[in-house]
């Protein structure tokens, strides 16, 4: 029978099926944090529990890591202890880690595909609803709750429903200047925060062969900002050549074994989906999202929307609420809003291609007087040793952006990075939620090289129109 | 985990479509390493006027107002009803523990996001998810009546109106047997550690790279 690639991934991974439906499923990756960890290493000790296999298990702090100068540890009592709870959790359970000081450290989403630890085929876990990054690589990842981190450290299991299959194609080449997070602004446009609920998503089509592997990972990090469960993108040489000889990758005939098996990681011609949704690439602008959800979300080259033109009372309700919060009046032009800050790095864009991309637009030219704060934050810790050998932090420095140490930073604003009340950010993140990053703050989601480009303008510019300069 | 049969309690409408779990519990509040104290803070950019941090004491914040849950009459309320696709963005459990903690056993909706949904069930929480135009119905009625109350029964799958109304919801069979006798399910499922024990045994044959140390 014709499989999916999610059906071929999952039923491999089933352990029993129970009598009321539900899957018990086996998980090979666990990747774990220092937010949503420490209640299930507590509840571990409180049931007198073990780990049932520590070595599938690797852990590293990103939320409430400083990215200043950090000889000096944390400031902040309470996010120490935090950090400091992991690094004991995972000395006491005999969990890899990858500690505040090491240069592996960085974003969870960053870490697991760079070290070769997140490969094709498998099922991996973080409690973190940005798992879903690890789709890229045609793996089932999921985000899941604290209570569900301690079953797997406990079973090595989660209990699931299998979801609804749905897969998005986009046909045609990707336009210039248009890249996987624009690509995901502009489904999350088109199907809404809820679109994807209950379901896996497939991203396929011409346009998503042609990504990288960063611009794949963009795309199913914000397949979560969709409702997914998860996105995954098929197996191909882009994935092979990715994996190749990354430290935790199989080497030699176990290699050999593997990509032999991964390359029958690819939905069946005939396979049946429960929802197909097909775009055309070159509809793809450079998005902006102008409200305070994902969905609220334009072409660079259009308008803040108004509130007579949403499609029911619900959504004008929730426009209207997010213009009195985002300072915005309907129908202004996206490239008269000026910006205050710009925030590039995160799970979804802080990638070496991410910061390649900002540098190629900063490059010789120098951040607008009316932009206090621009930073660059790489995803890792080897994203900015990366960087450095390009010379991309010397770039960034000398047009006036600060280069920082790697972690989640003004993405969810945990650490000591965020925004003040009324404060407005191009941001290369992926939630505009209200408070997100910091209380007040406004945040408008855009690529790498749109962030970039507001820094420079001070305000939302076309990318595109630089691009052909060069 | 506490059990949950029945309840009947006082009801608050937080009419709002898309209520993310930034805005159920901020991410100052996440740095605490253990399950309860989030009560205080559940909604805290909506419920106070200035900034909230950890370990602060909520009693004398400036309130605002306007906001439901500071409203007296829906004090001590315990059965939440929300808008479509309530609790999406991060997976952060801690916005189910803010909800428990603050008092809430139950949350009506039109539709949940899936991680939150499977979230509450960890933690004695009942998601109910009722027709679009039901829910509508009982927020406009528990907005007209001080006091409003509803009374669920999860064995029998009913919310009941004031007036003796009896809606009918849906949930799965396994979900419903664990909160109705407040199982863990850690335990269960290591009544098959043999099966993930032969499971293993045979995938390490089939794919051993899966198995490589961390």
């Amino acid at each position: 029978m014709a499989k999916t690639l999610f059906d071929k991934v999952w039923d491999q991974h089933v352990v029993r099926e129970n009598d009321d439906g539900s899957t018990l499923l086996y998980i090979d990756r666990h990747l774990v944090h220092e937010v949503t960890s420490p209640q299930a290493f507590e509840g571990l000790r409180l049931a007198g529990r073990k780990p049932w296999r520590p070595a599938a298990a690797v852990a590293t702090p990103d939320h409430n890591v400083p990215t200043v100068d950090r000889s000096r540890g944390i400031a902040d009592p309470v996010s120490r202890q935090q950090v400091e709870a992991l690094d004991a959790n995972c000395r006491e359970f005999g969990i890899l880690e990858f500690g505040m000081q090491d240069e592996r450290q960085g974003i969870v989403h960053v870490v697991g595909p760079e070290q070769g630890l997140t490969l094709p085929g498998m099922t991996v876990v973080c409690g973190d609803s940005h798992t879903s990054t690890h789709g890229a690589f045609g793996a089932i990842a999921m985000g899941i709750g604290t209570s569900e981190v301690e079953h797997v450290l406990a079973t090595q299991c989660l209990i699931q429903k299998k979801p609804k299959l749905m897969r998005i194609t986009i046909d045609g080449p990707l336009p210039l200047g248009v890249t996987g997070k624009d690509m995901a602004l502009f489904i999350i446009g088109r199907i809404g925060t809820a679109g994807g609920t209950g379901h896996a998503i497939e991203f396929a089509g011409e346009a998503v062969r042609a990504l990288s592997m960063e611009g794949r990972m963009s795309l199913c990090n914000m397949a979560i900002e969709a409702g997914a469960r998860c996105g995954m993108v098929a197996v191909d040489e882009v994935t092979l050549d990715y994996v190749r000889n990354r430290p935790f990758a199989p080497k030699g005939e176990l290699w050999d074994a593997a990509e032999r098996a991964w390359r029958a990681l690819y939905s069946d011609p005939d396979a049946h989906f429960d929802r197909e949704l097909r775009f055309d690439a070159a509809e793809i602008e450079p998005q902006v999202s102008w409200g305070t959800s994902p969905e609220m979300v334009v072409p660079v080259t259009g308008r803040v929307p108004a509130p007579e033109e949403a499609a029911n009372e619900v959504q004008a309700a929730s426009w209207r609420r997010a213009l009195e919060y985002m300072d915005l009046k309907p129908h202004t032009p996206i490239t008269e809003i000026q910006v205050d800050k710009v925030f590039i790095g995160s799970c979804t864009n802080g990638r070496i291609e991410d910061l390649r991309a900002a540098a190629h637009v900063v490059r010789g030219r120098h951040v607008a007087e009316n932009v206090r704060l621009a930073m660059a934050v790489p995803g890792s810790g080897l994203v900015k040793r990366q960087a450095e050998a390009e010379g991309l932090d010397k770039v960034f420095i000398e047009a006036g952006f600060e280069w920082r140490e790697p972690g989640c930073s003004m993405c969810l604003a945990m650490n000591a990075d965020r925004l003040e009340p009324g404060e407005r950010c191009a941001s290369t993140s992926n939630r505009n939620f209200e408070g997100r990053q910091g209380m007040g703050g406004r945040t408008h989601l855009v690529s790498p090289a749109m962030a970039a480009a507001a820094a420079i303008a001070g305000h939302f510019v076309d990318v595109r129109n630089w691009q052909e300069e060069q | 985990m506490q059990a949950f049969t029945q309840l009947e309690g006082i009801v608050v409408p937080l009419d709002r479509a898309n209520v993310d779990t930034d805005a159920i519990i901020p991410k100052q509040f996440l740095k605490s390493i253990k399950r309860t104290g989030y009560g205080p803070y559940l909604f805290d950019e909506w419920r106070y006027e200035d900034r909230g941090e950890p370990g602060m004491d909520c009693t004398h914040r400036p309130k605002r107002k306007d906001f439901v849950l500071n409203q007296p009459r829906y004090r001590g309320a315990s059965i939440l009803l929300a808008g479509e696709n309530f609790g999406c963005g991060s997976s952060r459990e801690h916005a189910p523990w803010a909800l428990l903690d603050y008092g809430f056993r139950c949350i009506i909706a039109p539709s949940f996001a899936d991680i939150f949904y499977n979230n509450c069930f960890k933690n004695g929480i009942l998601p109910i998810v009722l027709p679009a135009e039901t829910v509508r119905r009982l927020m406009e009625a528990c907005e007209a009546q001080e006091g409003y109350r509803l009374r669920i029964d999860l064995q029998a799958q009913t919310v009941t109106t004031p007036s003796g109304e009896v809606l009918h919801f849906e949930i799965d069979a396994f979900r419903k047997h664990c909160l109705l006798n407040g199982l863990d399910d850690i335990g269960l499922t290591l009544q098959h550690a043999d099966e993930i024990r032969a499971y293993e045994a045979r995938r390490k044959q089939e794919a051993p790279w899966l198995f490589m140390r961390a």
